[in-house]
């Protein structure tokens, strides 16, 4: 199945990458390539096939209890921001 | 020239030695620093080396052996990690641009396991990209090489760890296998690869690409340097869900048992003309070895194996899509200067990612997108459940299944970067092993009889049954005897 640039760009903006235009057409060709290799589990039937949702059975992972332990200082965790103020992460404006 | 003593002992080995006072961990871990320092330049196997925190770690050991209080088999032993375990204060990337300069404030459980352990800690390895490649082209730092063959790949993701062991650069390593990215780099470097069951390794502080896939595992020169690795940093951790509880047992107990009595499982399905006649020759040399050491061989049939590279390639770029919507230039690493938030978000990920990593995330998230989600992402985890059926079927009748690592020897550097289906099915024959949360190794099986390059033997086995895999790997081994020292990188 071709992906056409109208496409791979609607999923670019979803992902939050800004796309060059020589890499919206070099991705629309290779995940077209991909799609149609995929299509191959058309040729499977999964009806009444449970779908594994977890690699572990759950028995192997128990819940811990919920209490508060320590964690990261807010001065660690802000130790690789790119830009801070206090102890706050910065960004630029969000509402004009 | 090769490696010079104490660079050529196994870690079960060196181990011994250091133990006996034969030598020190000091005198060890200078000799892994100027190993390096000579070789990996044409090697590229370590993106950072970190001597003196390595000779600091090292004196400490001497000085806890002097005092009798080094009871791990791994202290005072040089050992290096793929670049995608937090190291605090050791600058971790994962082989991406959009982790440049991060420096993380905590060690991942490995990490910790490994120092409480005494290991010296030498450096960060090589890798693809958020481990996303199968031959360590896609690391955004430069690639690296295969030590049998500096103008081939070493195989990825852990391509760096592989190469680095294979080259007597270290004495071990760790790496993560999401679709073969310990075994398939063991294998093109003749060395040994273990990709333990789903859950069996912490996975906390390891930077995450698909999450239902991804487990830690290690790389050694032996059967026995793979056991001794993995018992160090196996078993719970309460800081990750994913950890199982299963009890550890001592790896290297019943490790020389040999190959008696033992079934193993031949798979029609990996045996039907997609391999490289050299590798399929050595492949089928290993199982007749195995039946004349008294193992039976029993045909199994994997009858969705032929899916398992469509459904990985929905799996683990829907998983990645969403664990690398992190990278946004908001909390570490490079940040696009930009007037808007979105701004930002696009321009800090459009220069940080590399190609296999914007591949990925966009075919993550086109299968996951609404009115996709069912066709493939749910799809897929339905043809995992038929993946995993298969092989309990198989261990009905067998106790570990074998069949080849990799379709090919290693591949010329280049080869393959520009065609990335024919790059994913590379890894026909590991994939289906993460599909089913299932412990795979690879042990070297020789090398290939026209261009010499190593040949890795799969073994696949049950759910926390590593103790099998390494007892049946072991047993190839004392057979074929140790794999040689590559002569390529001197």
């Amino acid at each position: 199945m071709a992906l056409s640039l109208e496409e791979v760009r609607r999923i670019a903006t979803l992902a939050r990458l800004r796309l060059l235009p020589h890499e919206e057409a070099r991705l629309a060709g290779e995940l077209s390539a991909i799609l149609d290799y995929v299509q191959l589990l058309e040729e499977l039937d999964v009806s009444g096939v449970e779908p594994m949702t977890h690699a572990l059975a759950s028995a192997e992972t128990p819940f811990r209890d919920d209490e508060v332990r320590p964690g990261l200082s807010s001065e660690e965790a802000l130790s690789n921001a790119p830009a801070r103020e206090g102890t706050c992460f910065q960004v630029p404006r969000i509402l004009e | 020239m090769s490696a010079p003593p104490p660079l050529g002992r196994s870690l079960t080995e060196l181990s011994a030695a250091l133990s006996r006072r034969e030598v020190s961990s000091e005198e060890a871990t200078r000799a892994v620093l100027s190993r390096i320092e000579a070789t990996d330049g044409r090697l590229g196997a370590f993106l950072r080396v970190t001597p003196e925190p390595a000779l600091e770690a090292a004196r400490a050991s001497d000085a806890r052996r002097a005092r009798g209080e080094a009871t791990s088999p791994l202290d005072g032993v040089p050992l290096a990690l793929k670049d995608i375990f937090l190291t605090n204060g050791v600058e971790t990337t994962a082989g991406s641009r959009i982790l440049a300069g991060f420096i993380p404030p905590f060690d991942a459980t490995v990490v910790d396991r490994l120092r409480g352990a005494g290991a010296v800690l030498v450096g960060k390895l090589n890798m693809d990209e958020f481990a996303m490649g199968s031959s360590n082209e896609n690391s955004a730092f430069g690639p690296c090489r295969n030590p049998w063959d500096l103008t081939r790949t070493p195989g990825g993701s852990s391509g760096g760890s592989a190469a680095a062991v294979a080259a007597r650069q270290v004495f071990g390593a760790f790496g993560t296998d999401t679709g073969g990215s310990i075994r398939q780099p063991a294998s093109l470097c003749g060395v040994v690869g273990l990709k333990p069951t789903y859950g069996r390794v912490s996975r906390y502080g390891v930077v995450a690409f698909a999450s239902s896939l991804d487990q830690v595992g290690p790389l050694g020169r032996t059967v026995a340097d793979a056991a001794t690795l993995l018992g160090a940093v196996a078993g719970h951790d309460p800081r990750d869900q994913t950890s199982s509880q299963h009890p550890v047992p001592d790896y290297l107990e019943g490790l020389e048992d040999g190959a008696r009595g033992l079934r193993i499982g031949v798979p029609r399905e990996w045996f039907q003309g997609g391999t490289e006649a050299g590798v399929e020759r050595r492949i089928r040399e290993a199982l007749a070895a195995f039946e004349a050491m008294g193992a039976r061989l029993v045909d199994v049939e994997l009858p969705h194996s032929k899916y398992g590279v469509a459904a990985y390639y929905l799996v683990a770029p829907a998983e990645a899509s969403s664990n690398l919507a992190r990278y946004d230039g908001v909390r570490f690493g490079p940040r696009a200067p930009a007037r808007s938030l979105s701004d930002m978000y696009g321009e800090t990920r459009d220069a940080g990612f590399g190609a296999e990593a914007k591949r990925r995330i966009m075919l993550g998230t086109y299968a996951l997108s609404a009115g996709y989600h069912d066709a493939y992402y749910l799809k897929a985890q339905k043809v995992r459940t038929l993946v995993r059926q298969d092989f309990d079927r198989a261990f009905e009748r067998c106790d570990v299944v074998a069949g080849p690592v990799s379709p090919t020897v290693a591949f010329s550097l280049g080869e393959k970067i520009d065609d990335p289906l024919q790059m994913y099915l590379a890894d026909v024959y590991t994939i289906s092993c993460n599909l089913a949360a299932l412990p795979g190794l690879s042990v070297p099986a020789g090398l290939h009889p026209g261009n010499g390059l190593p040949v890795g033997l799969q073994l696949v086995g049950r759910p926390f049954d590593e103790s099998t895999l390494l007892r049946a790997a072991r047993a190839l081994e004392r057979e074929l005897g140790p794999s040689p020292a590559p002569e390529a990188i001197g």
